[in-house]
């Protein structure tokens, strides 16, 4: 069907190009991460661990990763609870105002994450409470549940209702029905968005800044402030860890998953 | 529908008082604020009043930043496309069975932390970084050149920080158009390139739109490439705004900035949505 002239060949070099601008500066923090020299990036000389040996007996960047930890697991735990009965609600009934509500609900992505660190931060302001873990994590679920009710709704849609209804016919009640025929088949889905939750709340940079505080910073937030002083092998040490765990988890759970499903 | 009214809701109750509680409260308290006062004493004094709006356009240094914002947002979005396109018509014509694996790395970025993509130019680009490494080794230079803290700089963190989004748009709007299309142009006699050019482009134009638009949006409210990678005369809408609120903790003005930030992006996406509609950029979202 296609012929394999110039034009393809043009094509396929862009996307390669594009690739390269994508790819090349992360690939360069990583490779960075192994300079064993203090000062001056380039040229490296030879290849260490001392970054990394460094970065593991620093308490505050291994309090951070706790942190970060802890608050990403959080959040996907919340923000996928919550986002699967909002889902079942869209997908399931029907009701007044129901465009309305859907629209509300993933309006976090259209609203600048700054306006939306600045409102919380305003409103605690407001209440008179200070800064706190528990504002870092119900600001992370705001920010991640859309992603969550995007990706659980997409996959609701395709199961159809009739599998419930036959469990239902067979003297399963309602909850067994959900429970046994569409939460399986629900799951990928689930796991799908508790790690994109769960990354987004890791990674999160931009508002998060408004929320931490010295005592609950997370790693991107140590990241920024080390950067004031300026780049060095350490921050590339940490950046590296950073990008090895959200890049090899949901890889790594994509493959898990689908060999189980495999298995079956 | 028979079932139960009060089911959905029930189902709807956490996510919907999660979102009215921690979103549409504090934009309304974004709101008021804007109105209020900030005391010598750094106190913020409840009142009515436009006395922060008027600061912000009593000359043109803050509508110079809001206009430079726009300007900034409109190049991200223009360079996106042009790199974007092609890319995503590369996937969609890809044969291959590495065509998941071509896929699946274009948004690997996205799991990769804003701020570690930033910073990462500064290795590239750097006095000690890879280019001017390469350009002393090569002998083209005896000093290194400084490339950071300008504009180009700050377009390249915010290019790759939004170019996936506008891949995949594009990628799943010309996923959408039926290939029948094309075979019926090709056999009444178009070449590949009169195909792509009366069918394929104009097929695909909503995904380009929808990408553009939220591009757009995110580069309008984003601080950090400018923060990171800019020089103080490349500051964003946003950077002003963290730095009232962070280091100044001018509340009022602060809230006034960030009203009229959400104002400027409540009209560009009011009538992307009356013309063009707004839910083909959710449908791109769901496959990530």
């Amino acid at each position: 069907m296609r012929s394999s002239s110039l034009g393809w060949t043009v094509i396929k070099m862009y996307t390669f190009l594009v690739y390269l601008f994508l790819f090349a500066p992360i690939v360069v923090v990583v490779v960075l991460a192994f300079n064993p020299q203090q000062f001056g990036i380039f040229p490296m000389e030879g290849f260490s661990l001392r970054w990394f040996i460094k970065l593991a007996q620093n308490e505050s960047i291994l309090d951070a990763f706790k942190n970060s930890l802890i608050l990403g697991t959080l959040t996907a735990a919340i923000s996928t609870g919550i986002g699967i009965l909002a889902a079942l609600a869209f997908i399931r009934f029907d009701f007044p105002g129901k465009n309305t509500i859907n629209t509300l609900l993933l309006s976090p992505i259209m609203i600048p994450e700054v306006v939306l660190g600045v409102a919380l931060l305003l409103f605690l302001r407001f209440l008179q409470q200070p800064k706190s873990f528990l504002l870092l994590l119900i600001g992370h679920v705001v920010l991640t549940l859309p992603y969550v009710l995007l990706i659980v709704q997409a996959r609701l849609v395709g199961i159809k209702k009739e599998y419930e209804e036959a469990a239902k016919s067979l003297g399963a009640n309602g909850f067994q029905a959900f429970k046994e025929v569409t939460l399986p088949l629900l799951l990928p889905a689930i796991l799908a968005g508790a790690l994109f939750a769960f990354t987004i709340s890791f990674d999160d940079i931009t508002a998060t800044l408004f929320w931490a505080t010295a005592q609950n910073q997370t790693v991107p937030v140590k990241i920024f402030s080390m950067l004031r002083n300026s780049i060095s092998p350490e921050i590339n040490a940490l950046g590296t860890v950073m990008i090895v765990l959200t890049v090899t988890t949901p890889l790594l759970a994509g493959y898990l998953s689908r060999k189980l499903s495999k298995a079956r | 529908m028979k079932s139960a009214n009060w089911k959905p809701f029930a189902l709807l109750a956490p996510s919907l008082s999660a979102v009215f509680f921690l979103l549409v409260i504090p934009v309304c308290f974004i709101i008021v604020y804007s109105f209020w006062l900030r005391a010598p004493s750094g106190a913020d004094i409840p009142a009515f009043q436009f006395g922060n709006y008027a600061k912000f356009f009593a000359d043109f240094f803050y509508p110079g930043i809001l206009l430079r914002t726009i300007r900034i947002s409109l190049e991200t979005v223009v360079i996106c496309v042009v790199m974007g396109y092609i890319p995503a018509y590369f996937f969609y014509r890809s044969t291959t069975r590495f065509k998941q694996v071509f896929l699946l790395l274009i948004m690997l970025p996205f799991w990769v932390s804003f701020i570690i993509r930033t910073m990462s130019w500064i290795n590239i680009m750097g006095d000690s970084g890879l280019i001017n490494h390469f350009l002393q080794f090569t002998g083209v230079i005896d000093e290194p050149i400084s490339m950071l803290y300008n504009e180009f700089t700050v377009l390249m963190g915010l290019i790759m920080y939004l170019l996936p989004f506008m891949v995949l748009n594009i990628y799943v709007s010309l996923e959408g158009i039926d290939k029948n299309l094309l075979e019926a142009a090709r056999s009444m006699g178009c070449t590949e390139w009169q195909a792509f050019k009366e069918v394929t482009l104009p097929l695909s134009l909503p995904g380009v739109s929808a990408g553009s638009l939220l591009v757009f949006v995110l580069t309008a409210g984003t601080y950090l490439p400018p923060m990171i990678l800019g020089g103080p005369g490349n500051e964003m809408i946003a950077n002003l705004i963290f730095k009232r609120v962070i280091n100044t903790l001018d509340w009022p003005f602060g809230s006034a900035i960030s009203v009229i930030l959400l104002s400027l992006l409540f009209v560009i996406v009011w009538t992307y949505n009356r013309y063009l509609g707004i839910n083909q950029i959710f449908k791109s979202l769901e496959g990530e």
